[in-house]
């Protein structure tokens, strides 16, 4: 009977929570690497086994370990994400940690993409065994002009996420910058180009600056041509492809929630089915739940409208912030949608947000999560 | 020579805390070490060769400024990984 895994990586290691298909009764296998921040865990959709997690102890440097049996057994990368070692007299950097994983197209089954920060782009071919910088990123000459400076970091660095492949050519690959920005690549990383028109960037001198923007959350639906959005620091927005240029669908709700957030999640079917959970972007960014009342919001219809879906949610009182790995949804009918919480707790929804339960309390603070389907 | 070990690196040698390397510098040592239980050197040299910030190496009880270090085979080389964080 297929099994739902739930991975989630905290700040003090990972947990596998898991039920049937059917979602009634939950176990929960863990922790991983106890005393580790794990930034993400991802298992290989293409081969349904193999299990990659960006691995970091407070002390000690970052690492990627892999698991073909759900965690039994773990063997760390030969060659972990390393930049390139600096020539003498140059200024060379070093890999914080590694905050992103994302299997390669379906063509390309033992490859694998890493975002790192100080934000890195890493590829391997074999599995997530040995690592190997994308060039055509981490030494492009812009590089630095698009991050802003190294010096220019958000509270846990800057850092290179959202790493997506384009479902329909493996050649065509995005990543979100914080700060820098979103862009693309048509050649497999060997030459990149920003995707910034249309978005706010109420931080920076020029309202039309070509990168430099905070993208917290980019997502490319898996089965859609050209369907890509994204939660940014100013704002949700929805892809133009034809134009290229973002549309704010944040400007569609309710004024008193605004459009802040970190996540933001599709449905895995219905392109124009996506959802965010909006935060305080107010007076010193306090990133909790709006008011104390922690909400889901969902549209039917490509952002042009938004529901509430706080059933079962805390009514009061409640100032967790969700990160923006931190929310996701499975592939079942109906969509299964899960959240944690920087307080350690897994909340669910079965129904596409209709009714929320938490799954699970007292876990450390849950930077990630992504959900499987294993035989 | 005898090498130390903080326990967050225990898991690379079996739970050892004590083995044996050899290098006639400190960077040598820590290539053997590696040779030795792979993976070990990246957890506390970064990839521009630098002591990573929260790991300390002492050599005789004299802090090392960096990996260049000399070593002679009777010294005795202890690492900590220092206390940080919550």
């Amino acid at each position: 009977m297929p099994r739902l895994l739930v991975l989630v990586g905290t700040r003090k290691g990972l947990f596998i929570v898991s039920s049937g298909a059917d979602r009634r009764e939950w176990s929960i296998d863990g922790p991983h690497f106890l005393g580790q921040v794990v930034n993400h865990a991802v298992l290989d959709p293409r081969d349904g086994r193999t299990l990659l997690a960006a691995v970091r102890a407070g002390h000690l440097g970052p690492t990627v370990f892999r698991s073909e049996d759900l965690g039994r057994t773990w063997a760390e990368a030969q060659t972990p994400p390393a930049f390139r070692k600096a020539a003498e007299g140059e200024r060379g950097e070093a890999v914080s940690h590694v905050f992103w994983l994302t299997p390669g197209h379906a063509s390309q089954p033992l490859r694998w993409y890493a975002g790192v920060s100080p934000p890195g782009l890493f590829v391997s071919d074999d599995s997530g065994r040995n690592w190997k910088g994308i060039a055509g990123f981490n030494e492009n000459p812009d590089r630095i002009q698009w991050c802003g400076g190294l010096q220019d970091a958000p509270p846990d660095g800057a850092t290179l996420h959202s790493l997506s492949v384009d479902p329909f050519d493996a050649d065509h690959l995005y990543i979100g910058i914080s700060t820098g920005g979103v862009f693309e690549s048509r050649d497999a990383g060997a030459t990149w180009t920003p995707l910034n028109k249309g978005v706010a960037a109420d931080f920076l001198p020029d309202p039309d600056a070509p990168f430099g923007h905070d993208p917290h959350c980019l997502r490319v639906h898996g089965a859609a041509r050209d369907v890509v959005y994204q939660q940014n620091h100013c704002g949700i927005y929805r892809l133009d492809r034809g134009a290229d240029r973002w549309q704010r669908i944040g400007e569609h709700m309710p004024r008193e929630v605004g459009d802040i957030g970190f996540p933001l999640t599709l449905h895995p079917r219905d392109p124009k089915t996506l959802w965010v959970f909006p935060m305080d972007g107010g007076t010193v960014w306090p990133r909790t739940a709006i008011g104390g009342k922690p909400a889901v919001y969902e549209s039917r219809d490509a952002g042009e409208s938004w529901k509430r879906r706080d059933s079962g949610l805390p009514r009061e009182q409640a100032w967790f912030t969700v990160k923006r790995q931190a929310m996701t949804s499975d592939t079942l009918d109906p969509v299964g949608l899960y959240l944690g919480t920087t307080g350690g707790e897994l909340w669910a929804s079965f129904d596409e947000g209709g009714a929320w339960r938490c799954l699970r309390m007292h876990l450390p603070h849950i930077y990630s999560i992504e959900t499987a389907i294993v035989p | 020579m005898k090498v130390l070990l903080p326990t967050p690196l225990a898991d690379y040698t079996a739970q050892a805390r004590e083995v044996e390397a050899e290098g006639a510098t400190l960077a040598e040592l820590l290539d053997d070490l590696d040779r030795r239980f792979p993976g070990i050197r990246f957890r506390m040299i970064d990839e521009q060769g630098a002591i990573r910030a929260h790991i300390k190496i002492f050599v005789n009880r004299r802090q090392a400024p960096g990996i260049a270090s000399r070593l002679a085979p009777s010294d005795e080389v202890l690492v900590v990984a220092a206390l940080s964080g919550g």
